[in-house]
């Protein structure tokens, strides 16, 4: 069975938006953080289709950067949310009050 | 399928491996800046003896060898003729080499006021050099990026040491909170602007600028949604890094709770560098979808313009005025990618070129002006700054009144030169509409002003109730230095400013 590739890039559509929708709705970081990672897999997605329906290989390989990118993001965003809630229970965005105006 | 790899393997060994030749000196002030960043982490883990002094000197140095690789680039281009490097993945061009100068000239600023920062808040260690070294040097690659998959690591680059920067003051809540809200909005527009690479390497079938261009250039498409849609979210994600309404949520909170001397270097290196991005790809690479993104452009660039102006005049924190004031300021240079002309693009990297030495000095002052924890950024701490230091309350009125466009300064001749371009389009409206808000500005910029030179100062411990003794405000010599290098050049080339106007008509883009 062979899938037209606008599937794909349907699918990637759809978890993007899932994960752009959830970074901006959900008040836990960590659950931010993971939309984030899923925003950056759907692209991965997208640049696999894409590649496979031009058949270019460059498009496979950029999806190595994008990985090694987002694993750097992780170390350092999982590093700055332990240093803001180590003193605290929970890990939720409402308690990042101290800037407003 | 396995044996149709191997048949493709099989095939393919007989030709050698290509690879493409890597021109070190194409990339040479980006390198030095990496090289003297591991320099400095080697040192600190291998060498007993660390005089605090060592970081800033060393960092200094790096930085002017990188403003001289730069130069010499910038000579070597003028002789030789712009290039493509690196299997086209980097361009050297007059634009470039403009933006390597203004990166390394940002990096010498930042290292002689973090200096007198760190010394006051008692850090001891070279990891503010090392990450700001790391991050300007991600802000040259995207300056040279001809390829929008290498845009996007300078970005991250750029933007992963900038996080981690932001939160450097780690005693201060409103420092870590600031890194936090820069991280994730900072991720969440990366991946948007990923996204519009995919989508644009989709529509067009290459990352490469160039290829883009050519493509764009020979082929008609009938049905381009993925391609605009492309295109949109690139101009999204560089819009969130340069802070342009209405994108531009982080920045008052980031930049108010961000160490002084972070946030100048943030207010200069990462707008001049999403600048640089967002000028050489929707300017040189989309130039065929012109009439597409230019009313786009046209909106945000009254958005940014209004709201940076009119909001920052309720701010009562200077670092938070000035935040919006460097919105205000991205309107600016919009206006001349709006003109999508050779004269709109030159207005605006000089007014990025003004921005930076404006914008550094001011933050130097207010570095100065926080006192001990960086605390104390209230406007009333600025009543009668004037009878106390007079030498820093005429500087921080050099650069108030820079940023307002009053003339002889590089910043009216900034605001000039975009609204000229603007105007020999036919921009009228959006002419009007930026003199307007410079009106706007100019009252918030004042305000400051009369408060240093018109309250006396005993106003303040009325109003704050801080103790009697006001401890004298200390001005490290190394901050003496980055102010005084800013105020020269603002007055200096706002008096006689043919040689900078020169400098940024020879920045021309490769096509």
């Amino acid at each position: 069975m062979t899938l037209d590739g606008g599937w794909y890039l349907t699918l990637a559509a759809v978890l993007f938006t899932i994960g752009a929708v959830g970074l901006l709705v959900r008040r836990n970081v960590l659950v931010m953080f993971m939309c984030v990672e899923l925003m950056l897999n759907a692209v991965n997605l997208t640049f696999v289709t894409f590649a496979r329906m031009l058949d270019d290989i460059g498009g496979q390989a950029l999806v190595f950067f994008v990985l090694v990118v987002a694993a750097a993001e992780v170390v350092v965003g999982l590093g700055i949310i332990v240093s803001i809630f180590r003193r605290r229970g929970g890990t939720t965005a409402d308690d990042l009050h101290l800037l407003k105006g | 399928m396995i044996p149709a790899v191997l048949a493709q393997v099989g095939g393919t060994r007989a030709a050698p491996l290509q690879l493409p030749e890597v021109e070190y000196s194409a990339m040479a002030p980006a390198l030095i800046l990496i090289g003297g960043a591991l320099i400095l982490l080697v040192w600190v883990s291998v060498v007993r003896r660390r005089p605090p002094w060592l970081w800033a000197a060393f960092s200094l140095v790096t930085g002017a060898a990188a403003m001289g690789a730069s130069l010499w680039l910038w000579f070597d281009v003028r002789d030789d003729g712009p290039r493509r490097a690196v299997a086209d993945a980097l361009v050297v061009d007059g634009f470039s080499v403009f933006f390597f100068v203004l990166v390394s000239a940002t990096v010498i600023l930042a290292a002689l006021l973090g200096e007198g920062y760190l010394r006051r808040e008692g850090f001891g260690g070279p990891e503010f050099y090392v990450l700001m070294l790391l991050s300007a040097s991600g802000a040259m690659f995207m300056a040279a990026a001809n390829d929008l998959i290498v845009v996007f690591l300078g970005l991250e680059i750029l933007s992963i040491a900038l996080y981690v920067l932001a939160g450097f003051h780690g005693r201060r809540l409103e420092s870590r909170e600031a890194a936090m809200k820069y991280f994730v909005l900072g991720a969440f527009s990366s991946a948007l602007f990923l996204y519009g690479v995919a989508l644009v390497y989709g529509a067009t079938g290459s990352t490469n600028l160039v290829s883009i261009a050519q493509y764009l250039a020979g082929n008609v498409a009938l049905e381009n949604g993925v391609l605009l849609a492309g295109m949109a979210l690139l101009l999204v994600g560089l819009g969130f890094k340069v802070a342009v309404v209405p994108f531009h949520t982080w920045t008052p909170d980031v930049y108010q709770g961000a160490p002084s001397p972070v946030t100048g270097f943030m207010a200069s290196a990462s707008k001049v560098a999403g600048f640089a991005a967002l000028l050489r790809v929707f300017f040189s690479t989309f130039s065929t979808l012109r009439l597409d993104w230019q009313p786009v452009v046209w909106g945000l660039a009254v958005v940014t313009l209004l709201v940076g102006s009119v909001l920052a005049v309720v701010q009562t924190d200077i670092k938070r005025m000035l935040a919006y004031s460097s919105i205000n300021h991205a309107g600016y240079v919009l206006i001349g990618l709006q003109a999508g002309t050779a004269n709109g693009i030159s207005g605006a990297l000089f007014y990025l070129l003004a921005y930076t030495f404006m914008v550094l000095g001011s933050f130097a002052v207010i570095t100065v002006v926080g006192r001990r924890g960086d605390a104390h950024h209230s406007l009333d701490t600025y009543r009668g700054l004037a009878a106390r230091r007079p030498t820093l309350a005429f500087a921080f009125t050099v650069f108030l009144l820079a940023q307002a466009g009053v003339p002889f300064t590089t910043g009216f001749l900034a605001k000039f030169y975009v609204v000229s371009a603007a105007v020999e389009e036919g921009s009228y409206a959006l002419a009007l509409i930026g003199m307007l808000a410079a009106v706007v500005a100019a009252f918030f910029y004042l305000r400051v002003t009369v408060l240093m030179y018109m309250t006396p100062a005993s106003a303040e411990e009325v109003t704050e109730g801080a103790p009697p003794a006001q401890p004298r405000l200390r001005l490290p010599a190394t901050t003496g230095v980055a102010v005084a290098v800013a105020v020269a050049f603002t007055l200096a080339f706002g008096l006689l400013p043919s040689p900078m106007i020169r400098f940024a008509r020879q920045a021309t883009l490769l096509m």
